[in-house]
């Protein structure tokens, strides 16, 4: 009979929660106990808000724990291990009973992250027993022309999971179709949108299927050599793909003649990126491999004909990979079973903000947003009102309630104003100012601009200036058209990705929420009590007890008041950090 | 902010000893290999803890990279210092995820614990604040990362008992 195996989810996010007590507290009960069970580690299962997660597969089946902390775990190792009583109410997830999260996983179809969570990222040969690395075996076995790979690519209908959704089959035949002797393929792992960490899960999670996928790109284009490009901020992932790889060389899936295929001598290293987001676009990214400063440069040439060290290069994000060896192994018309027409497969998205269920889901294409927001995502917490969602980072848009029901392919998506991006998807609730939300975003463009381009690099600024005004109640009449002015500008006269869509942030909201501007500018409010300058806290007569609580913890004395008598908050002194509002237990306090 | 990290013509340099010796068998394992300037800097910023004047002169003069070059590159990305910073950087998550979890509480309340403002370091050179834009820890906002850990679902009260702890740890 097979052991029974103890697994332990050890992603950074798990590892956040508290994973790595929760699996020393197991080491040290086996030793004191003297316990008989296999204690395995994993990654991220994508169940981010029940972490940390273990996971006990036992004679009868599997059973997912969850908030597994020092002291739960005790208990399940004592009633699960030693008597055999699984313990119901903190299983989150099995096949054996019917459990509240179930149907998180339900509506899921995983393919690209179809190991993370099951394997053991540290271990090729936990790979190999999922079919890992059979899709290259295939090719060499059955001599599968490059021709052959790249078409089936084409068949598929993959498009790029990094944003850009171009014909990831297209782009390997313009690389194949330029010759030369050396060529490069390079793996964009400089996942940079806030808000999106797929990639940082596929890579701790799953680091030899991106292998594997790069790997067979190598193949079918006729690449010499690859290059990881990992952003510094993902230690751990750097960490595993760094153990894949000598991994991989070990056994011969990388190295000269791979798999006996004469002539197939491929390598890959990893570069790690220095902290710029303009590096995510393709160009600015070789330059950065370079040793130079990460500006993108003008296209065409195309990377496909003249990209690294001026050869021929093929750049694909690390989800796009991930899905490669799938499509090899099983065929192109099964991945183009999911999705719509012209949106193939499935995509992740990370689920992010006011949001019950955060975490990573994998559906397939032309899933409805309110499906992905309130049947995986479990809605809103705190019985919030949902309000918007911001799809695709700062290059995206704002998605409002009442587009909810538009369904997630490239396409579609477009014609809201936002991109599908990588998949970030933060959840806003009645309580999130999207004027605020709008500065947020080009905060960030406008301090990851590179400077190149004069409309980016000032228009941004400009932009940026005006929206604090706004935020700060100092907003002008004519901002709003001036705002769509800069906007039209940016767009036009930028040479890159960032600013071409920099300024999308701000026309998705100024098109959906345009009365919360107004009220900014006009009314001098903030609708959803997010900015602090347009806030007025006043005590309620009527309810105050004069408890002399908020008095005697206002951090500048700007609340004055006897004891048992009413209090009153000066209005010129109050610096607005809302502290009285938050201690006040009569709710004596109003906020406009 | 960003950590204050490119140090002003007319600044005072930091009175440190620099070994320069320590980046020799960085020199040599680079020298003459294309692409090699980002991955020079970055070992000489891990040894360091920054990229002092003396050490660019010195690859500079070693390997044959341009000074200008090398200055262009270490201004423009946000991994490279150029003077010192603390022990440890306090990485305040500020992504989007992050910011609609109220992570400007956490940056506010470890200003007021380690009275600096954010960008800054503490007097012991113990403590550098910084507002990163994401870690990847969406899921679990709001959240920071000091030297390879990251703590997730902060509130400033937590943060700054994390902080707390490592001081005390110091000081043993």
């Amino acid at each position: 009979m097979e052991k029974t195996k103890v697994i332990v989810g050890l992603g950074s996010c798990g590892i956040a929660a508290g994973a790595q007590k929760t699996y020393l507290k197991i080491e040290s009960l086996m030793n004191t106990d003297k316990l008989d069970f296999d204690l395995k580690k994993t990654s991220c299962i994508g169940m981010c808000f029940r972490e940390p997660l273990v996971e006990i597969v036992d004679k009868n089946g599997s059973y997912l724990y969850g908030n597994v902390d020092e002291k739960r775990i005790e208990e399940i190792l004592d009633k699960h291990i030693k008597k055999n009583e699984p313990i119901k109410e903190y299983v989150v997830a099995t096949k054996l009973f019917e459990t509240e999260d179930n149907k998180f996983f339900d509506a899921q179809v995983k393919i690209a992250l179809r190991h993370c969570g099951m394997i053991d990222p540290e271990s090729i040969e936990d790979f190999e027993s999922q079919n890992g690395y059979e899709a290259i075996k295939k090719i060499a076995k059955e001599k599968i022309s490059y021709d052959t790979v790249i078409k089936s690519i084409l068949d598929s209908g993959l498009r790029g999971r990094g944003g850009g959704g171009f014909s990831t089959g297209m782009k390997w035949k313009f690389a194949r179709n330029n010759k030369s002797d050396e060529k490069y393929i390079i793996c964009n792992a400089d996942e940079g949108d806030p808000g999106a960490f797929m990639d940082r899960s596929l890579l701790e999670g799953d680091p030899h299927a991106v292998l594997e996928g790069m790997i067979i790109g190598a193949y079918a284009i006729g690449a010499t050599d690859g290059v990881i490009y990992c952003r510094a901020e993902y230690p751990l992932a750097i960490k595993r793909l760094n153990i894949a790889i000598e991994q991989a060389q070990k056994k011969g899936y990388l190295g000269n003649n791979i798999l006996g295929i004469e002539g197939f001598n491929f390598d890959i290293h990893i570069k790690e990126g220095a902290g710029a987001f303009v590096c995510g676009e393709e160009t600015a990214l070789i330059a950065s491999v370079e040793g130079e400063r990460g500006m993108p440069r003008k296209r065409p040439p195309f990377p496909a004909e003249s990209g690294l060290w001026r050869k021929p290069t093929n750049i694909n994000n690390v989800e796009t990979f991930a899905n490669i060896p799938w499509i090899i192994y099983n065929g192109a018309s099964e991945y183009a079973k999911y999705g719509t027409e012209k949106s193939k497969g499935t995509k992740v998205f990370a689920l992010a903000g006011k949001i019950n269920h955060s975490g990573l889901v994998e559906v397939p294409m032309g899933i409805t947003i309110r499906d992905i927001i309130f049947k995986l995502g479990g809605g809103i917490p705190n019985g919030k009102k949902f309000k918007a969602v911001q799809l695709g980072g700062p290059s995206g848009g704002c998605i409002p309630e009442f587009l909810a029901d538009t369904v997630v392919d490239y396409d579609s998506v477009n014609a809201t104003g936002a991109i599908m991006g990588s998949g970030g998807m933060v959840v806003m609730d009645e309580d999130t100012c999207m004027v605020d939300i709008a500065k947020f975003f080009l905060n960030f463009t406008q301090a990851e601009s590179c400077g190149k381009c004069t409309f980016c690099r000032i228009g941004t600024k400009r932009m940026l200036e005006i929206l604090e005004r706004i935020t700060e109640g100092k907003g002008k009449h004519e901002d709003i058209e001036k705002l769509e002015e800069l906007a039209v500008q940016i767009k036009d006269n930028s040479l890159c990705g960032l600013g071409q869509t920099a300024p999308n942030p701000v026309l998705t909201t100024l098109k959906y929420f345009r009365d919360e501007y107004e009220a900014h500018i006009f009314a001098k409010k903030c609708p959803a009590k997010a900015c602090k300058s347009l806030l007025t806290y006043e005590i309620i007569p009527d309810k105050c007890t004069g408890c002399t609580i908020c008095a005697v913890k206002c951090p500048v004395k700007a609340i004055s008041g006897e004891r048992k008598q009413i209090h009153f908050i000066n209005q010129e002194v109050c610096i607005k950090c809302g502290d009285c509002y938050s201690r006040c237990k009569f709710e004596a306090i109003s906020l406009q | 902010m960003r950590i204050e990290r490119i140090r002003k013509i007319n600044e005072i340099p930091a009175n440190d000893a620099v070994d320069l010796t320590l980046i020799d068998p960085l020199i040599s394992k680079y020298k003459g290999k294309k692409g090699n300037l980002i991955p020079i800097l970055q070992g000489a910023q891990h040894i360091f803890g920054y990229i002092p004047k003396e050490a660019f002169v010195k690859i500079s003069e070693e390997t044959g990279l341009k000074l200008s070059d090398m200055y262009g590159v270490a201004t423009f990305y946000a991994q490279f210092r150029l003077k010192p910073v603390g022990k440890h950087i306090i990485k305040v998550c500020h992504g989007t995820a992050c910011h609609v979890q109220n992570a400007n509480l956490i940056t506010e309340a470890l200003q007021e614990y380690l009275e600096v403002l954010d960008g800054k370091t503490t007097e012991d050179r113990l403590f550098t604040l910084e507002s990163v834009a994401c870690l990847g820890c969406c899921s679990l906002a709001p959240a920071m990362m000091i030297g390879d850990d990251t703590f997730a679902k902060l509130t400033g009260k937590e943060a700054v008992n994390i902080v707390k702890n490592i001081k005390l740890k110091e000081s043993n």
